[in-house]
């Protein structure tokens, strides 16, 4: 197990090298003549079709880190794990109606972030401030995690030494990614995701039908799951009866936060039109389905007796396919995790820095930046993001970066009242948004510093921050019935914005110009109000945010 | 639905995102939820316990209603270009 396996390594090698030369020719599509090419790549005047939304949405959504830790969590868990399967189904009808909106008015009003639109609607920069910031640090531990992803598939390869020598293939990656990605802007991850998902989709119907067969077929699988869930006194293949409630909410309330990160929102507004999106909700589920099957590649790894590489639990699923598959085949498969890993980190990167420079660097720190500015800032901002997610791994413990991706996600639920329900309505009055964001912000918080993490046989491992789920026990009821602290915290912000604005209304206190028009939200491309959106770090914004003039 | 001439208000068109047939959509968020619903091993599938074929069956829901609402709240380029033009018009008067 010491030795590198130099079968998979090269084949993993020769994907990746495949890969970043995409990256950056990805960049001279752009100056090229040819005019097809600009017409897909570009983000601007040339947006996005539907196959392409499909694979950069996709890309996106569904992370490196997601195929490593859901199997993970299922191998440790069992059923509580196959969360992430509902959690994926009920996003798309959920936010079928939502996003169209918040494309008709980005492309009225040239809005590139949520914290564009929260400006303008409610005409308040403090509160636009709040929801970049939000935005910012629930996305950086996210790219963090992509690392761990790569980190798994390096060390079932062998490539697992100590200290920074060891850690210089993710250095060398990542440096790779920073670089194509200042060079081509969201055009390299829209074209590596062709062959991202190419690759995912290829090992998942091998590992399917391949995987089964050889451990005896599924009914074996299932049963030697129950077996170790039975032994342990732990999880089980269905749910236990406390744990019902959490399941319901932890899919419920991530449904409701994954269109809330700005990497999706950045995927969402580089859409063609609102059909493209419409029908992107319906086709999206597919990888749904991919994901179900990946969830379960954790029962195949307790049935074929699969152990991870020392501690560290992520490493099951490349285990699973070290063990299973040929080495040339596994080498396959690494590359799929590993690529994975670029697509959503490149996104992810480009989308802070949007919220960067578009909502703080202009807004606060030099408010007649030119465009120029702006593109070389955002362009900056997007390196010094991926350097420093590349620094959170190497420096800080990775399971650091994991605490605070639990945390990003109860976080950036708090921008629900004035992102989601603020293109519906703008009865919630700007201040009370701010005092709701705050009382939900403690709450998730605190609720989170409150879960303890359980080893086997009920020891508690970690004081806080030991997962999601807040046992409703700890607020007085005689209960044992857990629920998703996100879910409560949104749930708090809801009330207290509700109350703050009927005291605001009631004191008639001033709650400034909407900068939107009603008939902005439901826009269609063909629209003469309707324009094209700037490439996010090729060429400017048109105009502040909100500069619009008010129509209608 | 949108008519084109349907009284337009500025430069943009009004339109409406409301429909009879968005009620659906409730259907494949609800459902996936109702935990208690679907939580047992019986009747297998395939040797899959029922919590994991019926979850699986979840996505074949989500994807069924969300494309009957699309294709029956769609707008035809006609329209949509129709809708355009006649609020471009009406700007000029």
């Amino acid at each position: 197990m010491d030795g590198v396996n130099t079968v998979e390594l090269t084949i993993f090698i020769v994907f990746f090298i495949l890969v970043t030369v995409l990256g950056f020719a990805a960049s001279r599509w752009r100056r090229g003549d040819n005019l097809m090419h600009l017409d897909e790549w570009g983000l601007g005047g040339r947006s996005f079709g539907g196959w392409i939304t499909w694979f950069l949405l996709g890309g996106d959504l569904y992370t490196a880190y997601t195929f490593v830790a859901v199997p993970a969590l299922v191998f440790g868990a069992g059923a509580a794990g196959f969360f992430a399967v509902p959690y994926t189904v009920i996003v798309y009808p959920l936010i079928f109606l939502v996003v169209v909106r918040l494309w008709s008015v980005s492309h009225v009003r040239g809005f590139v972030t949520p914290a564009d639109f929260v400006r303008s609607r409610f005409d308040s920069p403090g509160l636009a401030l709040l929801v970049a910031i939000t935005g910012i640090v629930a996305t950086m531990p996210y790219i963090a995690l992509q690392l761990v992803g790569i980190e798994a598939v390096l060390k079932t390869m062998g490539l697992s030494g100590e200290g920074l020598a060891g850690e210089l293939p993710l250095i060398i990656a990542f440096v790779i990614l920073a670089i194509y990605t200042y060079n081509s802007g969201l055009r390299a991850p829209a074209l590596i995701a062709f062959v991202k998902d190419g690759l995912i989709y290829l090992t998942i119907i091998v590992a399917v039908i391949v995987i089964p067969a050889k451990l005896g077929g599924w009914g074996v699988i299932f049963g030697a799951a129950q077996d170790k869930f039975t032994a342990a006194g732990a999880g089980g293949v269905i749910l236990g009866g406390p744990g019902q409630l959490g399941y319901a909410t932890l899919a419920f309330g991530s449904a409701l936060s994954l269109f809330l990160y700005p990497h999706s929102i950045t995927g969402v507004l580089a859409a063609k039109d609102r059909n493209v999106l419409k029908r992107n909700m319906s086709a999206l589920p597919i990888y749904s389905l991919a994901l179900a099957f990946i969830a379960l590649l954790g029962y195949m790894a307790i049935a074929a007796g699969t152990t991870p590489v020392g501690t560290d639990g992520n490493t099951i699923v490349p285990r699973l396919f070290d063990g299973m598959f040929p080495s040339w085949f596994a080498g396959i498969a690494f590359a799929a995790i590993g690529i994975g890993a670029l697509v959503p980190a490149a996104i992810m990167s480009i989308a802070a820095a949007n919220l960067f420079t578009r909502n703080i660097y202009k807004e606060y720190l030099k408010k007649d930046a030119t465009p120029a500015n702006e593109a070389k800032v955002a362009k900056i901002a997007s390196l010094v993001v991926k350097l420093g997610a590349v620094a959170a791994i190497l420096f800080i413990d990775p399971q650091f970066s994991i605490d605070l991706q639990l945390i990003g996600g109860v976080i950036i639920l708090q921008t629900l009242p004035a992102v989601a329900v603020g293109l519906y309505t703008r009865w919630f009055h700007r201040s009370a948004l701010v005092v709701g964001w705050a009382a939900g912000m403690a709450a998730g918080i605190w609720m989170l510093y409150n879960v303890p993490r359980m080893g086997p046989g009920g020891v508690v491992v970690r004081q806080h921050f030991g997962g999601s789920s807040f046992s409703l026990g700890k607020l007085g009821f005689d209960t044992t019935t857990t629920v998703y602290a996100g879910f409560l915290a949104v749930l708090v912000n809801l009330v207290v914005t509700a109350v703050v604005t009927f005291a605001l209304r009631a004191m008639k206190v001033d709650d400034g110009v909407d900068g939107t028009a009603e008939t902005d939200y439901t826009a269609e491309r063909e629209d003469p109000s309707v324009r094209d959106l700037p490439d996010p770090l090729e060429s400017a914004p048109p105009g502040v945010a909100g500069g619009a003039p008010s129509r209608g | 639905m949108s008519s084109p001439d349907a009284p337009p208000a500025g430069v943009a068109p009004r339109r409406s995102d409301r429909s009879p047939w968005n009620w659906l959509l409730v259907l494949p968020v609800v459902v996936p939820l109702l935990v208690p619903l679907f939580n047992r091993i019986e009747p297998t599938l395939f040797g899959w316990p029922f919590f994991y074929w019926f979850q699986l069956l979840m996505v074949a829901l989500g994807v069924g209603t969300t494309s009957i609402v699309y294709l029956v709240t769609k707008r035809s380029k006609t329209e949509r270009l129709a809708a355009g033009r006649s609020a471009e018009r009406d700007e000029g008067r």
